[in-house]
């Protein structure tokens, strides 16, 4: 490990006169840094994509865990009745910190997408709804819903299972789909410098061979190109992260959609990430142009 | 300093070289003449590691180069100086730079003051040609840009093939003589040439051995030098 850093620094350091060597242009190095730039910009996506889909997960899996809805069909003359009954149980039962009558308004808007604004939701036999928020202990929701049978037979408690664990397994996939994604892009980052660095080397062979015959190691005729396409893999990246980080702060946001959804970003300090995905496209560059150079260094021989 | 040993080298299906037998004695001047293909450049090679001999042994500053790691063999590269017909230079470098190549890959950098560059520079007379780079040189300015490569580092051996190949007979004089002083102070010299001119020019000037490649085997050149 130490031998890394110690690689690592030489190549931030650079060494100005055995760097010469390798001719400084060349549509490799501009390869190099271009490829390096346009996959640094998808993994900048990748990445916040991961992380929206993480944010959903997490919202999904805590906030909807905590909530539960009661839903109470009865005859309108017993309604008010068994909400009572309801309530009355709600405030006995252990584990939950908040239970909420629905008003008719806030049933209405619930209802407004489907039937539009101007239901008289008071006069239709549309059921009452309990919104309740359990506690960190949590209730026993088998216990719950055998006494709401026992003191208002209407009442039906959903606990949001049925459809959260699906949507909260979605969301987790899709964050692995994405950080695979970031994952496939390093790959392909590095296919592309390797195929980079061995045509450089390939049309750089009289530097090479000039090399070789005043005694220079593979190591240093290595590090020469090793340093200069880690550098443009660096600088090609960094451009390439600016720019999809520029993108993803002018993305529309999604705040009007409620909690429900996430915007496709970073919030706070995730905005911090994306600064690494240049350092490890370097350490990508440095590491596939280093095997690349080594091996075809031994070949030649 | 470097020792042949009933050595052969074969390549393709044919044999170059066949019991090839040579020591190189410390501060030595050895001339390889034969005709062109005969082999000087591919025993020249051997000598310094670029090929390994097929059969026998080749050993250079005591140690058998067929044992020698690659690193070994870079290394040992660096204690000897080689001057090539086709000069091999890096084009977008300065001559300084080209001839300071050698300094980069060898711990005697670190020693190495930079007033005796420039004393290097003007010994082979490319003062004025410093900051040329090698495309812009002449024949003659390239072969002695190569030699003050090859001695940068002052190794104790010189192998030069062809020196004087693409130069005039003033030039290939010049040349000769910085070999001859190289040798005088104690360097050992391996000059692979066809140019007979040359050989009788440098026995008037030092004590030389000269060999001939013939029929793939070394012998010691007839009294026609």
């Amino acid at each position: 490990m130490r031998a890394f850093w110690a690689a690592f620094l030489v190549l931030l350091r650079g060494d100005q006169s055995s760097d010469r060597v390798v001719p400084p242009s060349g549509f490799t190095f501009t390869l190099t840094a271009v490829s390096a730039g346009i996959m640094a910009f998808l993994a900048v996506f990748a990445m916040a994509f991961s992380m929206a889909a993480g944010r959903l997960a997490d919202r999904w899996g805590n906030e909807l865990a905590r909530s539960s809805t009661i839903r109470i069909s009865a005859p309108a003359d017993q309604m008010a009745a068994q909400t009572s009954a309801v309530m009355r149980v709600l405030e006995t039962t252990s584990g939950i910190a908040f239970a909420r009558q629905l008003t008719a308004a806030e049933q209405q808007a619930l209802l407004e997408p489907f039937f539009g604004p101007d239901v008289p939701v008071a006069d239709l036999p549309v059921p009452q709804l309990i919104d309740v928020t359990e506690d960190s202990t949590g209730y026993d929701p088998i216990g719950l819903r055998q006494r709401l049978a026992a003191e208002a037979p209407g009442a039906i408690l959903d606990d949001h299972t049925r459809w959260r664990r699906p949507l909260v397994r979605a969301a987790s996939r899709l964050r692995n789909l994405g950080a695979f994604s970031f994952v496939l892009i390093g790959a392909a980052l590095a296919a592309m410098v390797t195929l980079a660095a061995t045509a450089a080397l390939s049309a750089n062979f009289q530097v090479i061979k000039v090399l070789r015959l005043v005694g220079a190691r593979d190591v240093f005729i290595a590090g020469a190109f090793v340093r200069r396409f880690a550098l443009r893999a660096v600088m090609g990246a960094a451009a390439g992260t600016i720019l999809g980080m520029g993108v993803l702060a002018l993305l529309p946001s999604t705040e009007g959609a409620g909690d429900f959804l996430t915007n496709l970003g970073f919030v706070g300090v995730q905005w911090l990430w994306p600064l690494f995905i240049p350092i490890l496209a370097g350490g990508v560059g440095y590491i596939a142009t280093r095997m690349a150079a080594l091996r075809m260094l031994r070949r030649l021989n | 300093m470097i020792e042949l040993e009933n050595v052969a080298y074969s390549y393709g299906g044919g044999e170059l070289l066949s019991d090839v037998s040579l020591k190189l004695a410390a501060g030595s001047f050895h001339f390889l003449t034969g005709p062109s293909g005969a082999g000087k450049t591919t025993l020249l090679k051997l000598c310094y590691g670029e090929l390994v001999a097929t059969a026998g042994n080749v050993k250079v500053f005591g140690k058998d180069t067929r044992n020698m790691m690659r690193d070994d063999i870079a290394d040992m590269r660096q204690n000897i100086g080689v001057v090539h017909q086709d000069c091999q230079f890096l084009d977008h470098l300065s001559v300084t730079e080209n001839v300071t190549l050698p300094l980069l890959v060898s711990p005697k950098a670190a020693v190495y003051n930079p007033d005796d560059l420039i004393a290097l520079i003007n010994w082979v007379g490319l003062g004025k040609r410093a900051n040329a780079t090698p495309p812009e040189l002449s024949g003659g300015e390239r072969q002695r840009a190569a030699l003050a490569r090859a001695v940068v580092t002052s190794p104790e051996i010189i192998l030069a093939d062809e020196p004087t190949g693409n130069i005039d007979w003033e030039m290939s004089q010049r040349l000769l003589s910085l070999l001859v002083e190289l040798n005088k102070s104690g360097k050992t010299i391996l000059v692979a040439t066809h140019d007979l001119n040359l050989i009788r020019a440098a026995k008037s000037q030092v004590q030389a051995r000269v060999l001939r490649i013939a029929n793939r085997r070394l012998q010691l050149a007839g009294a026609e030098l």
